[in-house]
């Protein structure tokens, strides 16, 4: 390896590190027999956890932190005066090689900043990933940005090497986007994601006909969304995921809390913390558009645009229906049961599937890893002498469950209300 | 009166004692290694010989009751070595050999449940193999790596690891148990080795490591550095996902 990698490696990883999205999964794939590497179903592994406890799975870098833009919420726009590297297209294969036989990563996620042109750009990415998989055998996991502007040929041949392609929509609205962002346009960040789901869907009818025909980002694609950059509401936000979540091939929203980078720049808040409590809360609330079957105007809506930061969205959900409560936990359905605060997809699979056997006591629940301390206020138990949500006024329903009053400070940083919010 | 059934502690051993459970209608209270002290109040003892049929047959039996997942499962439990465990396999066993249906998801029974919950915590442990396990170069191309998981997991990771690092020879190491494989290109198989320093530290020294090797791990080292966004440090979160137990082996923590 040459001098002055190690710089390098360092600003790269340096300027990647907003983009959030880090997971390995969607595809499987097994490696034995030729090259080296395989994907594993599911969810991906995470092989390290960085000091601020996100998942490393993947070597998370820029190719360069050059930029011919200047989007304000961006550490890498032009206008900063920031220690500038660019890696080439061999150093960047032998760091991904060398990293993966150490089992100390599950792939690559390359990005970049625009240097020259979104093609000139796109060009360079696609050549690493080409390399990596034709000229080193590599099996592992891409992951590869795909640049605003490039052109659909481009896209297309990077879907052929990766596992995965995204395009970041970063501001969830027109008018905020252009504000912060002169050159770019939603458009310029939904035409690549049509090419993208395009190429997934023309590549599904090719692969009926004929069989050989490799796949086309198997892994499909993902975005990231900034909060609390501009004044778009959770309500904005959720929108708009549910939205790309409604088109084929979209696998994952990400949430970014803003980290002022560019203080300087008086178009964006100044804040002295990211809003990591209202992050978490979207995330939560992405898991329940996911996987608890909510719609998102039952999430917030324009009485409630804001999710509420004290409890968690479906808790804050169940409190405004008690007419839905209580539940008769042997006879309420899948879908009912995974609104019940306390009751998660595993326990209400636990549950259905034990239920064939004869009926469930609460004891039983709680040994299935319900969380009956706030489960009990939802199900109708006669065994147990609380009272549940239906029968209390509001104010006390809520007061049950707000977390108690400040522990020590720095503790459950991403458990309690933060102050610049 | 309390049974007590004294076996060979080996997963061919806990078959036949069920075999020979049936044999006898009796029941074990109590299962102990051979050789264990016996309880003060034991009942009736027993003492099972391991046979290859009798557990070759009780195996035969419950691949017709259980799912692949279950009998996956019960391989997971038994390479725990929670004690207890045996137990509870046995409790199992009985209980998919007596009922007519398959008790797989009987989660209200509190031994169907606890078998379920065991089975999550060894996969975890499994994963967590996968997931922190870091190799060093040597200087002969092999790959080596030291691991101290938990519970004895590595035979239930080495497929994945052959899977994975097909192209490369490797050794993985369990420093705790004194034993690991050896994927020399062609097959994986089972070592022992003799004690060294190596053995102790699980780290290479100086003219073991391949040439280069340092400079890498220093590389992954500023890597793991610079990737944390300092406004967001999260000690607790770290070591939440991270647990210390690992750190010993990490190349981005010495
Ligand atoms: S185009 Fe990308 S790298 Fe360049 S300034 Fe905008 S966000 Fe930053």
């Amino acid at each position: 390896m040459k001098e002055g990698v190690l710089e390098k490696l360092k600003i790269l990883a340096e300027s990647a590190k907003y983009d959030v999205s880090c997971s390995s999964s969607g595809t499987v794939r097994s490696g034995r027999g030729k090259g080296v590497g395989n994907t594993v179903g599911g969810v991906g592994i995470c092989h390290s956890f960085a000091e601020d406890g996100r998942c490393i799975s993947l070597l998370k870098i820029m190719l360069t932190n050059h930029c011919i833009y200047d989007c304000a919420y961006c550490i890498n726009r032009r206008s900063n005066d920031v220690r500038r590297a660019t890696l080439s297209v061999g150093e960047l294969v032998e760091l991904t090689m060398e990293f993966y036989r150490r089992n100390y990563i599950e792939g690559l996620f390359l990005s970049s900043g625009v240097v020259r042109s979104p093609d000139y750009t796109m060009e360079r990415l696609v050549r690493v990933a080409k390399d990596l998989r034709e000229a080193h055998g590599f099996n592992g996991y891409i992951h590869l940005k795909s640049i605003p502007g490039a052109s659909r040929e481009l896209v297309r041949a990077a879907g052929f090497y990766a596992d995965r392609l995204s395009v970041n929509v970063e501001i969830p609205n027109e008018a905020s986007l252009r504000r912060l962002a002169p050159e770019k346009s939603l458009e310029s960040v939904f035409q690549p994601m049509r090419f993208i789901r395009q190429g997934v869907l023309e590549n599904q009818e090719d692969r009926r006909r004929l069989r050989h025909v490799p796949r086309f980002v198997p892994a499909g694609q993902s975005t990231q969304m900034i909060v609390g950059a501009t004044a778009e509401t959770d309500r904005d936000i959720l929108s708009l995921s549910s939205a790309l979540y409604a088109r084929p091939t979209m696998r994952r929203v990400y949430y970014s809390g803003y980290v002022s980078v560019n203080t300087y720049d008086d178009r964006l808040p100044r804040l002295k913390q990211p809003p990591l409590v209202r992050e978490n809360r979207l995330y939560q609330a992405d898991w329940l558009l996911r996987f608890y079957r909510f719609r998102v105007d039952e999430i917030v809506d324009e009485a409630h645009p804001l999710l509420d930061l004290e409890l968690d969205p479906k808790l804050s959900w169940a409190l405004r229906h008690p007419e839905f409560f209580p539940l008769d936990v042997n006879r309420a359905d899948y879908e009912e049961l995974l609104r019940v605060p306390g009751i998660g997809v595993h326990s209400a699979r636990l549950i259905v599937a034990a239920r064939r056997f004869g009926r469930v006591d609460s004891c039983q629940l709680r040994r299935m890893g319900v969380v009956m301390k706030k489960a009990q206020h939802f199900l109708a138990f006669r065994e147990l002498a609380v009272r549940t949500v239906d029968t209390l006024p509001p104010e006390s329903a809520r007061a049950l469950f707000l977390p108690a009053r400040r522990r020590k400070k720095g503790e459950g940083q991403l458990l309690l209300d933060f102050a610049d919010e | 009166m309390n049974n007590v059934f004294f076996y060979d502690a080996s997963f061919e051993g806990l078959l036949s004692a069920v075999f020979e459970a049936y044999v006898q209608k009796q029941f074990p209270d109590e299962l102990l290694p051979e050789g264990a002290a016996p309880p003060l109040f034991a009942g009736r003892v027993f003492h099972v010989a391991t046979q290859e049929e009798r557990s070759r047959r009780v195996w035969a039996a419950l691949e017709k009751k259980l799912s692949p997942a279950a009998l996956r499962g019960l391989e997971l439990v038994w390479f725990s070595a929670i004690p207890g465990s045996d137990l509870l396999l046995f409790r199992y066993i009985r209980k998919a050999i007596d009922a007519p249906a398959s008790v797989e998801t009987d989660f209200g029974d509190p031994v169907v449940l606890r078998f379920a919950q065991l089975c999550r915590r060894v996969s975890r442990e499994v994963l967590r193999l996968k997931q922190f396990l870091r190799f060093q170069k040597a200087a002969d191309g092999t790959y080596f790596a030291a691991v101290e998981p938990e519970y004895n997991v590595l035979p239930l990771a080495v497929d994945h690891f052959a899977d994975r690092f097909s192209d490369q020879p490797w050794l993985i190491y369990d420093l705790r148990r004194g034993y690991g494989f050896y994927y020399d290109l062609r097959s994986v198989r089972e070592v022992v080795l003799q004690d060294t320093p190596l053995l102790r530290s699980g780290r290479l020294g100086k003219g073991q490591a391949a040439e280069g090797e340092e400079q890498w791990q220093q590389l992954w080292k500023t890597y793991f550095k610079s990737i944390a966004i300092r406004e967001r440090l999260n000690p607790r979160l770290h070591r939440q996902n991270m647990p210390v137990r690992f750190w010993r082996h990490l190349t981005e923590k010495q």
